[in-house]
């Protein structure tokens, strides 16, 4: 249920980098009605918002949460920026009843079923509900994706030439030695999505991540794949030339090091595409409950939406704001093509689990450099 | 080192009463924060399971993967121990010879220093840029006719490993067996001389008996070194070489999959392992202490 029906319309998405330069030139309008001006009396009565675990640099939070307390005139206690998703739902736990208690919290998929389980969560439809794709939303409200990215290949453009279009071109003898994920997939997630990702493209599902472990033993076979961990920095200096990583962070670190050197972002083509999103919740126990509201709305309307793409990462109402041409075109030139966005797969948890269990059974055994 | 004169420990401690227990007491607090509570966590840890005690967790230490885990640290960590102990045992010898120039042996020293604390991603890194696949050397090497990975040559395999452990553990040996080589008093070799003793007897009756306590001593130090580098072998090899240090941190912090409490197990294991070396180590200092004594 989960894969199923994240697929717009292939048609309207090709047309989209036309529309989207009609956008430029209309304000997007859509949605900013749908923010009843009684929530936005009722938020503000409240004084304040408390999230958790929002990096500033990561997704454009930063920008995201100003751009909110300038709007509304509602102060953010932004706690733990570097928290993790578990960590997130601790707070809720033991914070319970408490004013500085988390309103809100951006969650992995996984941590949202938890705490949907656990009744850590009280429902909300935001007024733009029905554009959240459904694969990316609880039925009953009570957690929805708010963005999410796909795997790439982050290319050094320096060192590698020519980019590599697809996982089938990784195996060229070109690429000897560049090719690396971002640590072990036992244990960093984008390095076991990469291999996930590896499936999709050579004959496996989600169901069945072997075609992926075979590529990389393949890969490291022809000697294509340094197994070292890649990092930014070795990405940037060269010495791990193409880096299979998620999306937004190849990006964000090509505009970051456009001076020192070109980084493509490739989503290859012969492939549905493998990504991950992350998820919104309102606390059951928001010691502001209305704020934690008006702040849902304001994510997903249009403007907060377009927030998250500024900061690379692909937001939930993507497909459905970029039919509407709602997404101005310059932003659109930064990123790469729409198509594979609206094919993405996203893993169950079950479908997780079980790729975990053949990854840990047979990654040392099978990929030898 | 040598069975000198020493006043009994014991003595002093007796002597000094509670002095002695205000310079110890903040150590021992020291010790039971930061060694015997951790430790006991871990035993706790490993052990509790969602619905009390369990035994699921230490079992999956048996599991395939797992074993093969500790087998990979447990040999890679024997030969880099060995390697450091052989050559930088024998880098301290030849430094230490009386013909030696004055200045190597403060260079070898403050260079060793340095070395052995170089360790973790930057030395990953500089042997990928060297040694790896397109590192200088392996291209230079391929300049002229000697093609590494096409021998059979990887940095991302054990015996890569091991090249790579050599590059901290070599100045770490030659750093702890300098004294205990500059306590063999060059009067013992003139007089087994004397007495018409080769070199060869020299070293087998008197200098490698009187060394071995230090050097069993170091390579547990070695040992433990290895066994438990993790920032290094993950940089590396991200996990294509199963070591324990990364399974561990794979289900610690990770974020594939989680379980702190088969974390607690690997590193109860990992406990396990180095006792069981400690104890071979105590049998063995027993018997040549016995021959210390006399």
């Amino acid at each position: 249920m989960m894969a199923g029906d994240f697929t717009p319309d292939r048609r309207t998405v090709l047309k989209l980098a036309a529309a989207g330069s009609t956008a430029a030139l209309l304000p997007a309008i859509g949605h900013a009605a749908g923010i009843s001006s009684a929530l936005i009396k009722a938020a503000k009565h409240e004084g304040g918002l408390n999230t958790i675990a929002l990096p500033p640099d990561w997704a454009n939070y930063g920008e995201i949460i100003s751009t909110f307390e300038k709007k509304y005139g509602i102060p953010i206690k932004n706690a733990a920026p570097d928290d993790t998703s578990a960590e997130e739902l601790q707070s809720i736990r033991s914070m319970r009843g408490q004013s500085r208690g988390p309103d809100v919290v951006d969650v992995g998929l996984s941590f949202a079923l938890v705490g949907a389980r656990q009744g850590l969560f009280k429902p909300y439809k935001v007024s733009t509900w029905s554009t959240i794709p459904a694969s990316m939303k609880d039925p009953a409200g009570l957690w929805y994706g708010d963005y999410f990215g796909l795997i790439s290949f982050g290319v050094n453009m320096s060192v590698a030439k020519t980019a590599p279009q697809s996982w089938a071109d990784l195996k060229k003898p070109a690429y000897k030695g560049m090719v690396a994920l971002n640590g072990s997939p036992l244990g960093a997630g984008a390095a076991f999505a990469g291999v996930f990702a590896a499936a999709l493209a050579n004959g496996g599902s989600l169901d069945n991540i072997m075609p992926g472990i075979e590529f990389f033993a393949d890969l490291a076979k022809r000697g294509n794949f340094d197994p070292s961990a890649a990092t930014s920095a070795s990405l940037v200096s060269g010495q791990t030339p193409v880096v299979i990583n998620w999306d937004y962070l190849n990006l964000a670190q090509a505009k970051k090091s456009k001076a020192m050197t070109k980084i493509d972002t490739i989503i290859s083509a012969d492939a549905k595409p493998y990504g991950a999103f992350y998820c919104q919740a309102i606390s059951k126990f928001a010691p502001h409950p209305k704020a934690a509201e008006l702040w849902q709305e304001f994510i997903y309307s249009d403007e907060g939406q377009l927030l998250y793409l500024k900061g690379f990462a692909h937001p939930a109402r993507f497909s459905a704001m970029a039919k509407a041409g709602a997404i101005p075109a310059s932003l659109m030139a930064e990123l790469p093509p729409a198509k594979p966005y609206g094919e993405a797969l996203f893993a169950t948890i079950e479908q997780t689990k079980k790729a975990q269990a053949a990854l840990t059974e047979n990654w040392s055994k099978m990929v030898k450099a | 080192m040598s069975p000198e004169a020493i006043p009994p420990a014991g003595r002093i401690a007796r002597s000094g009463g509670w002095f002695t227990i205000a310079f110890m007491a903040p150590f021992l607090l020291y010790v039971t924060a930061f060694l015997i509570l951790p430790t006991l966590m871990l035993l706790a840890t490993a052990f509790l399971g969602k619905h009390g005690l369990t035994l699921h967790y230490v079992r999956s230490l048996g599991e395939g993967q797992t074993v093969v885990a500790f087998r990979n640290s447990i040999e890679l960590s024997a030969m880099a121990a060995f390697v450091g102990i052989v050559v930088g045992g024998l880098t301290a010898y030849f430094v230490l010879l009386p013909g030696m120039p004055r200045g190597l042996r403060s260079l070898v020293t403050t260079f060793g220093a340095v070395a052995a604390n170089f360790a973790g991603v930057p030395l990953a890194f500089a042997f990928i840029a060297t040694l790896g696949s397109l590192g200088i050397i392996t291209v230079w090497l391929k300049l002229i006719g000697i093609n590494l990975y096409g021998s059979g040559f990887t940095l991302y395999s054990l015996p890569g490993l091991v090249l790579v452990y050599a590059y901290f553990q070599i100045p770490l040996m030659v750093i702890v067996i300098t004294p205990a080589l500059e306590a063999l008093r060059r009067e013992w070799r003139e007089a087994a001389e004397n007495l018409g003793a080769s070199a060869w007897d020299y070293w087998r009756h008197v200098g490698l008996p009187i060394l071995l306590p230090s050097l069993l001593s170091a390579y547990i130090l070695l040992f433990g070194n290895a066994f438990s580098a993790y920032a290094t072998p993950y940089a590396l090899t991200s996990g294509i070489v199963a070591l324990v240090p990364v399974a561990i941190s794979n289900v610690l912090s990770g974020n594939v999959m989680v379980s702190q409490q088969t974390g607690a197990a690997l590193a109860l294991g990992m406990i396990g392992v180095m006792v069981v070396v400690m104890g071979i180590y105590a049998l063995i200092a027993r018997r040549v202490g016995r021959w210390v004594k006399r």
